[in-house]
């Protein structure tokens, strides 16, 4: 690993969260919970290893990435913004009429948008497929598919675990956002996934459980799964929802923020100011 | 072009029909994939899984995963065939198809197996009286309802030219000829079999084998009826039903389908919007579930053989 590799990784992140910040901020309303606990992740997956041409979005030959936690596309978008797949200034459509940017992803949308998603459940099954496909062909192309701890409420998922699994597609990455919350509250309270990484082990996944706020804990996940061969891949991400600001860490009902307070808008400046100064400090 | 030829001796049963055109299609195109659902051995596809089998995929009894892989394969270039039973494949999917599908924009190919009576013993709970009504609400859906094995075979491989979500219900098990072998048709337009004055009479699927006999039993006892095979429900011949509706004093819909949603509906949505009026009959099932039977028993149970529709066209027609 390169020397700054990982210090690179977190002022990409940084980026990413200050950008959702800032998208969400100025609709006034968005997902804010669950983009935040995937920053980390898709830094590491846009910033370090995926294959993508950004001004070439469907080049045939690229990685895809399935964010089957629809609901988590500013966090996408914010990604793929600073990867150059389209200008910063059109976070600021999101949702608005006509926008390329949909809350959900829309793969006919928006540029760098590998599947469209956001009834949960659907995109653990495109992926795949999609992994299936890669196969078929013979390529070694990659497909990250990143998965709600909620969401694993679906049945559709632990279909496509099964397919994953005993088709032993171990170019499938499944990372589980493990955030511990879902819109109405705590998943322990309103429908306990036990322990996830022991239910994707009995599903027959090799699994691995990182720390989902340290790209470099990630890296070294996904380091050692390119040593299984002939199993299935889960990393489990433990991560807080609205990670990486102290504010919105804690807040009750983080699934989607208003930004309507005086103490909201007073964190969300604070959280801003902060991550404008480790990327000027670190970015540099 | 088609041709009628109802006395063919090289009959095969409608899932071989399919099975053997997309045996036909993997010759030529390597990027078809054939997806099971854990009934290969009753759709007949285990024998593409010999054939091929790097192009096939039993994915388990899980239809909902099936819809998504096939979304995924779309994804990465392929043309991927699902099939299960019709309520599975339509009903029980019906959220993955719309929109890992047809939202999506990717392209998958949907055979859905023994509509409406012909589940026969497999009973209520395999029984689609409602597959045509939900799938014609999918935006550029194409909803196909095959009359024979020949008409079968070539819906397959005209799919398999298409970008979109296509749907094509039928048998599994044998039913009438009606067609000549190396008929071909067009997506979207209706075929005339017979023409007659009196009644227009459209039907879809096997039971315009039925409609085309009732025709010409009726023309005996001095009934024009006039035998349209509407076997694209969507899109739906507009301009034949326009066209060959002058004149008649009946337009009758003969479906083995609930009366909600399916053809009869969509016949009467032109008839409505073009102030056509000419009297409309549907005839199908109306407000009643599937039961367990032979196939035979049910299409009489529901009312939907050849003797129900003269039944029903003689009422019609006398003053």
């Amino acid at each position: 690993m390169k020397t700054n590799e990982v210090k690179d990784l977190q002022v990409l992140s940084a980026n990413i969260r200050l950008d959702i910040l800032k998208m969400l901020s100025s609709l006034g309303y968005g997902h804010l919970g669950g983009s935040m606990s995937i920053v980390e992740v898709l830094s590491v997956l846009y910033g370090k290893y995926m294959r993508y041409d950004a001004s070439h979005p469907t080049w045939d030959k690229r990685d895809m990435l399935v964010l089957s936690k629809g609901h988590a596309g500013p966090a996408l978008y914010a990604t793929l913004a600073n990867r150059g797949f389209f200008d910063k200034e059109m976070l600021y459509t999101l949702n608005a009429g006509g926008t390329k940017l949909p809350s959900h992803p829309d793969r006919t949308k928006t540029p760098g948008v590998d599947m469209t998603t956001g009834s949960l459940g659907q995109g653990t099954s495109s992926a795949a497929g999609i992994a299936t496909g890669f196969k078929l062909k013979g390529t070694d192309q990659k497909v990250y598919l990143i998965v709600g701890d909620g969401e694993l409420n679906e049945g559709q998922c632990w279909e496509a675990f099964q397919y994953i699994a005993h088709n032993k597609l171990n170019n499938c990455l499944v990372f589980i956002d493990n955030n511990k919350r879902q819109l109405d509250g705590y998943v322990s309270d309103i429908c306990n996934p036990f322990d996830i990484e022991a239910k994707m082990k009995a599903f027959g996944f090799h699994t691995v459980t990182v720390d989902g706020a340290n790209e470099k804990a990630i890296i070294d996940a996904i380091e050692l799964s390119f040593d299984v061969k002939d199993q299935a891949i889960c990393i489990v991400l433990d991560t807080i929802k609205g990670q990486g600001v102290p504010f919105f860490e804690k807040l009750e009902a983080n699934h989607s923020v208003k930004f309507n307070t005086d103490e909201i808008k007073q964190a969300t400046s604070e959280a801003i100011t902060s991550l404008e100064a480790f990327i000027a400090k670190e970015g540099a | 072009m088609f041709r009628l030829d109802v006395n063919r001796d090289d009959t095969q049963e409608m899932r071989m029909s399919v099975v053997h055109a997309l045996q036909d299609l993997m010759k030529e195109n390597d990027k078809v994939v054939a997806l099971e659902a854990d009934l290969g051995g009753a759709s007949g596809w285990t024998n593409i899984q010999k054939t091929n089998p790097d192009r096939f995929i039993n994915v388990g009894i899980a239809e909902a995963n099936m819809v998504g892989v096939a979304a995924g394969l779309s994804a990465t270039g392929f043309v991927p065939f699902i099939h299960t039973f019709g309520p599975f494949a339509t009903r029980r999917v019906f959220d993955q198809v719309y929109l890992s599908g047809a939202y999506a924009y990717n392209t998958i190919n949907i055979y859905g197996s023994d509509p409406g009576f012909t589940a026969g013993p497999n009973g209520g709970t395999h029984t689609t009286w409602e597959d045509v009504a939900l799938m014609r609400t999918i935006p550029n859906a194409v909803v196909c309802d095959a009359a024979d094995d020949v008409q079968m075979d070539w819906i397959i491989k005209e799919f398999a030219k298409l970008e979109g979500i296509h749907y094509v219900r039928g048998n599994r098990k044998g039913v009438k000829n009606l067609y000549a072998k190396d008929s071909t048709f067009t997506l979207g337009k209706a075929n005339i079999l017979r023409e007659g004055d009196d009644v227009l009479l459209l039907s879809a699927g096997q039971l315009v084998s039925e409609a085309l006999q009732a025709a010409n039993e009726l023309a005996s006892e001095g009934i024009d009826v006039e035998v349209m095979d509407m076997f694209t429900i969507k899109p739906l011949d507009v301009d034949a039903i326009l066209k060959h509706s002058q004149g008649k004093k009946h337009i009758v819909v003969f479906e083995n389908h609930s009366i909600t949603g399916g053809l009869g509906s969509a016949v009467a949505e032109v008839v409505a919007e073009k102030a056509m009026a000419i009297p409309l009959t549907r005839v199908g099932v109306h407000e009643l579930f599937g039961q367990v039977g032979s196939q035979d028993f049910l299409q009489k149970e529901f009312g939907l053989t050849k003797e129900d529709i003269k039944q029903k066209i003689k009422e019609l027609t006398i003053v």
